[in-house]
C-alpha cells in the first residue's frame, strides 16, 4: 500500500465482495434448488432460500437416482470418477516421473526424439483427434472399462517437463556422492529423487485429480454401459432424460455433488494447488 | 544439462516405453489416422474410400457451416477471453489493496476453477432457464425477454458467461502472482511524483504486468478453444441455428452423429494446425516473455 486512501480501500472491499457473490451465484442458487421438492419449482421462479428436503433428496440420489434417466445412482456414478480421476493423476504421475528421469539421467541413443514425441502430445488434445482415438480404442476392447477411461489420457508432457526441472535443480554432487557409496539409477531414483520432488508430486496430483474428475468428452464416448458412467458426464444424460418433466432439484443436487470433491480438494489444499497451477504452466 | 549421468543403455528406454507407448498408440497414431482420412473420402456405405487430395479442405472452405463455425469460435473466443480477464485483473488490483483479508477473498475466488466445465454450463443453463430461472426474470423487470432456446445472440452470452466464469479463479490467481511481483518502490517513486492511483495504474501497473497478461491471453484463448466443447455439450449443442457450433463441437458432430469421417478429418487437422500455432506462439515469446 503506497498511501492511505480509505475511500479507495472501501470500494476495493466492494468489488471483492461483489466478485465473490458473482462468482457462488450459480452455486448457491444449485443449493437452494436441491433443497426442494418438484413442485416448488411449479410457481414460476425458484425459491432464494433453502427448502427443508435437502436430506431427502440427497439421499434419494446417492443411492437410487433417476430411474427414467438410465443412469445408475449417483453413488455409483461418483465411485467410478473417483476411480478414473485416482487412476489418470497416479498414471500421470508415474510414467512421467520415470520418463523425465531417464531424459535427465542418461545419454542413449534417439534422446532427443523421445523428448518431443512426449512434447507432441502437448499439441494433440483430445478434442482433436477424437473420431481415429475413439476407434483406437474400441479396436483394443476398451470400451466400457476403466482402462478405457483412464490409460488414453494419461500420457503428459506438462507433467513430464515439471519434473524434468526439478531434477534439474537437483545438485549433481548428490548424484556423485549417491554413485561413490555404490548406489545404482534405481536405489538413487527410489532414495533421493522421490523423497526430494514429494511436495512436487503432491502439488501435480491436486491439479490432475481435478482435471480426471472433470473429464467430459472421453468417458462420454466410450462408455455404453451405465456401469461406468462417471458423474461428470452422466448429469448431462440426467438433464436431457428429465426435459419432459423437470426435475431440476435432482439435477442440482446431482451438479452439487459432482463438484464437491474436488472444490474440497482446492479448498482443503490451497497451497499444494496454487503451486501445483503455477508449475504445471511454466 | 546434468554433467553426472548414469550409463545404462536399456534402462532408460525401460522409463520411458509406458509413456512412449501411450504416446504412439493413443496420440501420434489417431493423429496420423486422422491426416491420412483428410485425404480420403468414404462412399456413403463405407464400403470403398478412395483417395481425393485437398478435396475435403477445399469443401470446408466452401461450406458457409464451417465459417461460420470459425467466425462463431472466433468472437466467442475473445469474449470468453476478455470478459474472463478483465473482470479477473479487477478482483485482482482489488486483493492487492487489501492487505489482512487478502487471502480470505482468495480463497472465496480460487474454488470455481475446480468445478467441471460440464457442470459450469448445467448451473447457468438452470439460473438462465427460460421459465423457472432467476435470471430471465430480473431482466423481465428491465423489459428484456431472455430465451437462450430460440435467440442466437442469447444462446452465445449463455455460453460466454459460463465458460467465462469458470475461468475466472485461474487468472485471478496469476494476475495476483503478477502484481504482487512488482516492486513496490516504483509505484512509490510515482507516488511520490504526484501520480494518482488510476495513474499509476495505467502507467506503472499495467504496462509491468504485461508478461502476465500476454501469457494469460494465449492459455485463455486455447481455453476457450478446446477446454469449453462440456459448456457448448451441455447447455445449448451447438445451437440454435449454430449459432454456437463452435469448431471442436463441429468436429464432434460431424464425425460422430453426422459420421461424415472425410470432412471430420479435415477439421481436425485444421484444429491441430491452430493449437500447433498456439503452443509455438507460448513456447517462443512467453517464456522470453513480453518485457519492458
Amino acid at each position: 500500500m503506497i498511501e492511505n486512501r480509505p475511500g479507495l480501500n472501501l470500494l476495493a472491499h466492494l468489488t471483492l465482495m461483489l466478485g465473490v457473490a458473482i462468482v457462488a451465484l450459480p452455486v448457491w442458487v444449485a443449493l437452494v434448488a436441491s433443497t426442494h421438492t418438484a413442485t416448488d419449482f411449479m410457481s414460476g421462479t425458484i425459491p432464494i432460500w433453502p427448502g427443508p428436503h435437502l436430506v431427502e433428496n440427497y439421499a434419494r440420489m446417492l443411492d437410487a437416482g433417476v430411474s427414467t434417466s438410465g443412469t445408475p445412482p449417483v453413488g455409483t456414478m461418483m465411485l467410478n470418477s473417483l476411480v478414473m480421476a485416482l487412476l489418470i493423476a497416479c498414471g500421470k504421475i508415474a510414467i512421467s516421473i520415470t520418463s523425465a528421469f531417464a531424459i535427465v539421467y542418461f545419454r542413449f541413443p534417439l534422446r532427443n526424439l523421445a523428448f518431443w514425441c512426449i512434447f507432441i502430445t502437448m499439441m494433440l488434445p483430445v478434442e482433436v483427434r477424437i473420431v481415429p482415438t475413439f476407434q483406437v480404442v474400441a479396436d483394443l476392447g476398451l470400451l466400457n472399462s476403466y482402462a478405457g477411461l483412464s490409460i488414453p489420457l494419461i500420457a503428459s508432457a506438462t507433467a513430464t517437463f515439471l519434473f524434468r526441472q526439478v531434477f534439474l535443480t537437483i545438485p549433481d554432487e548428490l548424484t556423485e556422492a549417491a554413485r561413490i557409496d555404490g548406489a545404482g539409477p534405481l536405489k538413487f531414483f527410489r532414495d533421493i529423487l522421490l523423497p526430494l520432488s514429494r511436495t512436487n508430486i503432491a502439488a501435480l496430483f491436486v491439479i490432475l485429480f481435478i482435471y480426471g474428475w472433470n473429464q467430459y468428452l472421453w468417458p462420454l464416448l466410450i462408455t455404453t454401459s451405465s456401469d461406468y458412467y462417471t458423474i461428470v458426464a452422466g448429469i448431462k444424460r440426467m438433464a436431457d432424460a428429465v426435459d419432459g418433466l423437470p426435475q431440476w432439484h435432482l439435477v442440482m443436487a446431482t451438479a452439487m455433488l459432482a463438484m464437491l470433491p474436488p472444490v474440497a480438494v482446492v479448498i482443503g489444499m490451497q497451497r499444494l494447488f496454487v503451486k501445483g497451477l503455477v508449475e504445471t504452466e511454466k | 544439462m546434468k554433467r553426472t549421468i548414469f550409463r545404462n543403455q536399456l534402462l532408460p528406454w525401460l522409463l520411458l516405453a509406458p509413456q512412449l507407448a501411450i504416446t504412439f498408440i493413443f496420440f501420434l497414431w489417431p493423429a496420423a489416422q486422422a491426416i491420412r482420412q483428410s485425404f480420403l473420402r468414404q462412399d456413403a456405405f463405407g464400403i470403398s474410400t478412395q483417395f481425393v487430395g485437398l478435396s475435403n479442405f477445399k469443401a470446408l472452405w466452401n461450406s458457409p457451416e464451417y465459417l461460420n463455425s470459425l467466425q462463431v469460435t472466433a468472437v466467442f473466443a475473445v469474449l470468453v477471453t476478455v470478459l474472463s480477464m478483465g473482470f479477473s485483473l479487477l478482483l485482482a488490483v482489488a486483493v492487492d489493496r487489501t492487505i489482512r483479508s487478502s487471502s480470505l477473498y482468495t480463497t472465496l475466488l480460487v474454488w470455481p476453477y475446480a468445478v467441471a466445465p460440464a457442470v459450469a454450463g448445467i448451473l447457468w443453463w438452470f439460473i438462465f432457464n427460460p421459465t423457472i430461472g432467476i435470471m430471465p426474470y430480473v431482466l423481465d423487470v428491465v423489459g428484456y425477454d431472455w430465451n437462450h432456446i430460440s435467440s442466437k445472440t442469447d444462446a452465445l452470452a449463455l455460453v460466454v458467461i459460463a465458460s467465462a466464469w469458470k475461468q475466472i479463479s485461474y487468472n485471478f490467481l496469476f494476475f495476483v502472482a503478477g502484481l504482487q511481483s512488482i516492486p513496490a518502490s516504483l509505484r512509490e517513486a510515482a507516488a511520490i511524483d504526484g501520480a494518482g492511483p488510476v495513474r499509476r495504474f495505467f502507467d506503472i501497473t499495467l504496462p509491468l504486468l504485461s508478461p502476465t497478461t500476454f501469457f494469460l491471453l494465449v492459455v485463455n484463448i486455447v481455453y476457450a478453444m478446446f477446454d469449453t466443447f462440456a459448456v457448448i455439450d451441455a447447455t445449448t449443442e451447438g445451437g440454435p441455428a449454430q449459432a454456437t457450433n463452435i469448431l471442436v463441437y463441429k468436429v464432434y458432430f460431424d464425425g460422430f452423429v453426422g459420421q461424415n469421417m472425410g470432412s471430420s478429418a479435415a477439421q481436425s487437422v485444421v484444429l491441430m494446425g491452430i493449437v500447433i500455432l498456439l503452443t509455438v506462439i507460448q513456447f517462443r515469446y512467453v517464456e522470453k516473455k513480453v518485457a519492458y
